[in-house]
Formats: C-alpha cells, sequence, structure tokens
C-alpha cells in the first residue's frame, strides 16, 4: 500500500510512515487538551450542582455522575457517533469524541470535586457565615480555594485516564495515534517496534501531563496558604 | 434606653425526641453583657447559632433591635444578621489567608470598605489583641491562643452590635485561655457591642457580665447579676453545677 521503493527511512521505517505517527500523536493531543477542558467544565458545574441547595440542580447532577460512571466510554461514543445520526444529529467525529471522553471522564471528575468540596470542615462555613459572607462567597473565597488542593492529586489521575480513553476513539476511525500506530504496523508488519512507538508516544504525553499537573498542585498549595514549614 | 434589643420568644427546638430548648423566653438589652451558664446539652450553643443563623428554631419568634431574625425571609435574614458575629470554640480561621487577609476580607467584600481602610482597622484590631507581629503569618504558624485572638479581631472587624462568644477558651491549655480572656475584657471595657457569652470560666464570668442566665435542660432556671448567681445561688440545680465546674479547675 505504502510501497514506493525509493522512500528515504528513518530508523527502518519509511518517513511518510513517521508523519503519519506524528499526525496521530497531534490528534490524540488535541483531544487530550480539549478532552479535559471539557471534562473540567462538566466535572466542577456538577460537583457544585450536587451541593446546591436547589434539590432539581442536585438530582440532575446526581443523574449525570451516575449515568456516566456507569456507562462505558465506548458505548458512550459509539452512541454520539452512529446513533445519534440515525436520528438526525451528525456530529464530527473529533468532536463527537471529545464529547464521549469529556462525558465519561467529567463524571468521575464531578464525584471528585464534591467530595473534596464536602471534606471542608462545617466550621469554616459556620465562619463564614458568622463574617455574614453570602454563599456564593463562601464557596469562592474559603471553601473551594482550600477543596482544590486536595482535588489535583485525584484529578491529575483521572488527566491520565483521560488520555487513555482518547485511545478509544480509533474504533470509530478518528486518527489518533493508536489508529495510525494500526495502519503503519499493517504497512510493516513491524509489531514489535510499532507498538513499543506507541508506549513511548503515550508515555511521554502522560509525563508531560503530570509534570504539569504537579506545577499546578503547586501553584494551588500556595493559593491555599499551605505553609511548608521548614 | 432599656428596650429590649434582641428577644426569645416561645422558642422551641427538638432534634428528634430531644427536646433543646422549651417554649424558651428572654430578652437581652442593648450594650449588655450576658453569660449563659449550664450543664453539657443544655443548650447554650443552640442559643447563639441561633442566633448567628446558623440552625433554625423550630417554634417561635426572635428578634433582634426591633427586626424580625425568625421567622424572616432570607433577604431579611441576611440583613437582620450583619449586626451579629460569633467567636468559636474551635477559632475556625480560614487557613488559606494570612492573619490581616482573615481579618480585612469580609469587611470589603461584605461592608464595601476600601482596602486601605479596612488594614488600618485590621491593624489597630491587632494591637487590641496584641499580635502586630503576626500579620503575615497564616493560621497553621500560630499557636491556639493566638488563633483565637485572630478571630476575635476577625469579629470586630465586622463592626457588630453583637458579639456571641461559644466557650472561646475551651480548647486553649489555662496560660494560653487566659490571654484570651484578657483581650476579651479589654474587648467588654472599650467598645460597646452587647456580648452573649457561654463560658466556664466562672471569674471572668463576674468580671464581664451584667447578668447571668443559668440553664438546664433548655430552660433558664434562674438569672440575675452574677454576684448572685456566682456566689449565692437559689436553684439547687445551680449550686450542684458550680461546684462541679470550681471541682474541675
Ligand atoms: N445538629 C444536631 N443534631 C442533633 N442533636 C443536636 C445537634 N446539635 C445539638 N444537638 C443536641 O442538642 C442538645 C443541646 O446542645 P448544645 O450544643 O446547645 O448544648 P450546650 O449547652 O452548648 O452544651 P455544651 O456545654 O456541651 O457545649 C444536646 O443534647 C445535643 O446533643
Ligand atoms: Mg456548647
Amino acid at each position: 500500500m505504502f510501497g514506493a521503493a525509493a522512500m528515504t527511512t528513518m530508523l527502518g521505517l519509511p518517513i511518510p510512515l513517521w508523519q503519519r505517527l506524528a499526525d496521530g500523536l497531534a490528534v490524540t493531543l488535541q483531544l487530550t487538551v480539549f478532552g479535559a477542558l471539557l471534562a473540567a467544565v462538566f466535572a466542577f458545574l456538577a460537583g457544585f450542582a450536587r451541593i446546591s441547595r436547589l434539590r432539581l440542580v442536585r438530582g440532575i447532577a446526581f443523574g449525570y455522575t451516575e449515568a456516566f460512571r456507569g456507562l462505558p466510554a465506548l458505548v458512550v461514543l459509539f452512541w454520539l457517533v452512529f446513533a445519534l445520526p440515525s436520528l438526525g444529529w451528525q456530529l464530527d467525529p473529533l468532536a463527537a469524541s471529545v464529547i464521549a471522553v469529556a462525558l465519561n471522564i467529567g463524571a468521575y471528575g464531578a464525584e471528585v470535586v464534591r467530595s473534596a468540596l464536602a471534606a471542608i470542615p462545617p466550621g469554616q462555613w459556620d465562619a463564614a457565615t458568622a463574617v455574614n459572607l453570602s454563599r456564593g462567597q463562601t464557596l469562592r473565597m474559603v471553601i473551594l480555594p482550600q477543596a482544590v488542593v486536595t482535588m489535583i492529586p485525584s484529578l491529575s489521575n483521572l488527566l491520565i485516564e483521560l488520555l487513555k480513553a482518547t485511545a478509544l476513539v480509533s474504533l470509530v476511525y478518528v486518527q489518533d495515534l493508536t489508529f495510525q500506530g494500526q495502519i503503519v504496523r499493517a504497512a510493516t508488519g513491524k509489531t514489535a517496534a510499532v507498538f513499543l512507538g506507541l508506549l513511548l508516544g503515550y508515555g511521554l504525553i502522560a509525563l508531560v501531563l503530570s509534570g504539569l499537573m504537579r506545577a499546578l498542585e503547586h501553584a494551588a498549595g500556595k493559593w491555599a496558604g499551605r505553609v511548608v514549614n521548614s | 434606653m432599656t428596650e429590649d434589643f434582641i428577644t426569645f420568644r416561645n422558642v422551641s427546638k427538638r432534634f428528634g425526641k430531644n427536646v433543646v430548648l422549651d417554649d424558651l423566653c428572654f430578652s437581652v438589652r442593648e450594650r449588655q453583657r450576658i453569660t449563659l451558664i449550664g450543664p453539657s446539652g443544655s443548650g447554650k450553643t443552640t442559643i447563639l447559632r441561633m442566633l448567628m443563623t446558623l440552625m433554625r428554631p423550630d417554634s417561635g419568634l426572635i428578634t433582634v433591635g426591633g427586626d424580625q431574625l425568625f421567622p424572616a425571609d432570607e433577604q431579611q435574614v441576611a440583613r437582620v444578621r450583619r449586626r451579629m458575629t460569633m467567636v468559636f470554640q474551635q477559632y475556625n480561621l480560614f487557613p488559606n489567608m494570612n492573619v490581616l487577609r482573615n481579618i480585612t476580607m469580609a469587611p470589603m467584600k461584605v461592608l464595601g470598605v476600601p482596602e486601605d481602610e479596612a488594614v488600618d482597622r485590621a491593624r489597630k484590631l491587632l494591637e487590641l489583641v496584641g499580635l502586630t507581629a503576626k500579620l503575615s503569618h497564616y493560621p497553621s504558624q500560630l499557636s491556639g491562643g493566638q488563633q483565637q485572638r485572630v478571630a476575635i479581631a476577625r469579629a470586630l472587624a465586622m463592626q457588630p452590635d453583637v458579639l456571641l462568644l461559644d466557650e472561646v477558651t475551651a480548647a486553649l491549655d489555662p496560660e494560653l485561655a487566659a490571654e484570651v480572656l484578657d483581650v476579651l475584657r479589654d474587648v467588654a471595657d472599650s467598645l460597646d457591642v452587647t456580648m452573649l457569652c457561654v463560658t466556664h470560666a466562672m471569674r471572668f464570668a463576674r468580671d464581664i457580665s451584667d447578668q447571668v442566665l443559668m440553664f438546664c435542660t433548655g430552660k433558664i432556671i434562674e438569672s440575675g447579676p452574677p454576684e448572685q448567681i456566682l456566689e449565692a445561688p437559689q436553684h439547687e440545680r445551680t449550686q450542684r453545677f458550680l461546684r462541679s465546674v470550681l471541682e474541675e479547675v
């Protein structure tokens, strides 16, 4: 298929195939970045909604987290890509993929956000009321800054989960790193080498992501006034 | 002049079968210093928390400064609540803010005080509680007694008409407790606030209060000036309670 004989190679792989892998990496990165942003929106919206004073809002958020934690991300993905169009709703496969992983990871994230907010001692709410802060002010200035610090380690785990979940999109023909890896493997038969390449590709992204999250954790620690005793 | 400032009329509160307040009636005049005493579980904290709107009665009427606090709609509650503030046994400083910010935040955000004015006031209050040097420290870097003094400054920064104090020295070693009580004596001397104070520190209660209310199972069983209640209590239950408190120390 890609068998033009005069092709130049690098590390035994023709350059155009490297190009494919690079393209795949770019798609995976896009899915991860946009998926993470959207998942964060879902997580914080639903996480805050879970402690709303309005029962309806709490109910909707509860329904969302329970439903999407229970549903395999793949089923959601198939739904968005194959089932919705049959109902007359055509989504771009890349957009559908972003939404599917974000819905799934966002549901887990909402639980992280909710439990971190709930873990702040009630005395903090009491003290905020005693100086007459409104509920919104209390959340923004007292509760959230403290809760964020405890959220970040779990959220960074979820970010890695999200990266891994993006590999599912190859099953709906989105040309991410995994998809292109399969193509290259089919073209060259170098199964071990290609999968080693994928391993390195995902590993590298994961490394960068957890590095970023550690930096964020540090910054949030400062924001929350966590003092390092030394 | 001597009009009632805070009134409780037939206030009741129960948790399940546990009747905590039973048709409670009492009133406090403006600038009065009230001490609430009584055995554990007699409803003292419940009363302060109701005034701070951290808890709602089941029935009855509560007014503050002529305005109804209960029953009342949310806006009314927010408005009336603004006249009061509370200091807690566990200090409850905001750990994500340094001392200065703990004190200036609410005046700026709630009362709309400009920052430089809020900082000026915070410095004066820190002087009052003897902590000017700790301005940029975080709560985790302070002793319990220091944290409680910051909490008092934070409360006073709201320029309250009513100061509610719930066993503010109960979590402290005697020496640190004495520091805090000294600060509160100064507060009582220098400010015009109405004070409702739950404490087991009887000498302090005698020093600062005009009136002592003795609670037992959600009712006031005896009340009067501190000399009378603390030194010559009439009620057998009060006598027994005071003996047990004195033995504790
Ligand atoms: N949130 C709650 N849920 C159930 N019961 C409660 C609650 N808060 C208080 N109570 C009960 O109400 C009663 C009165 O409590 P309260 O805290 O007012 O007593 P207190 O006089 O302050 O006692 P102490 O001296 O121990 O602080 C107690 O029997 C307590 O168990
Ligand atoms: Mg109490």
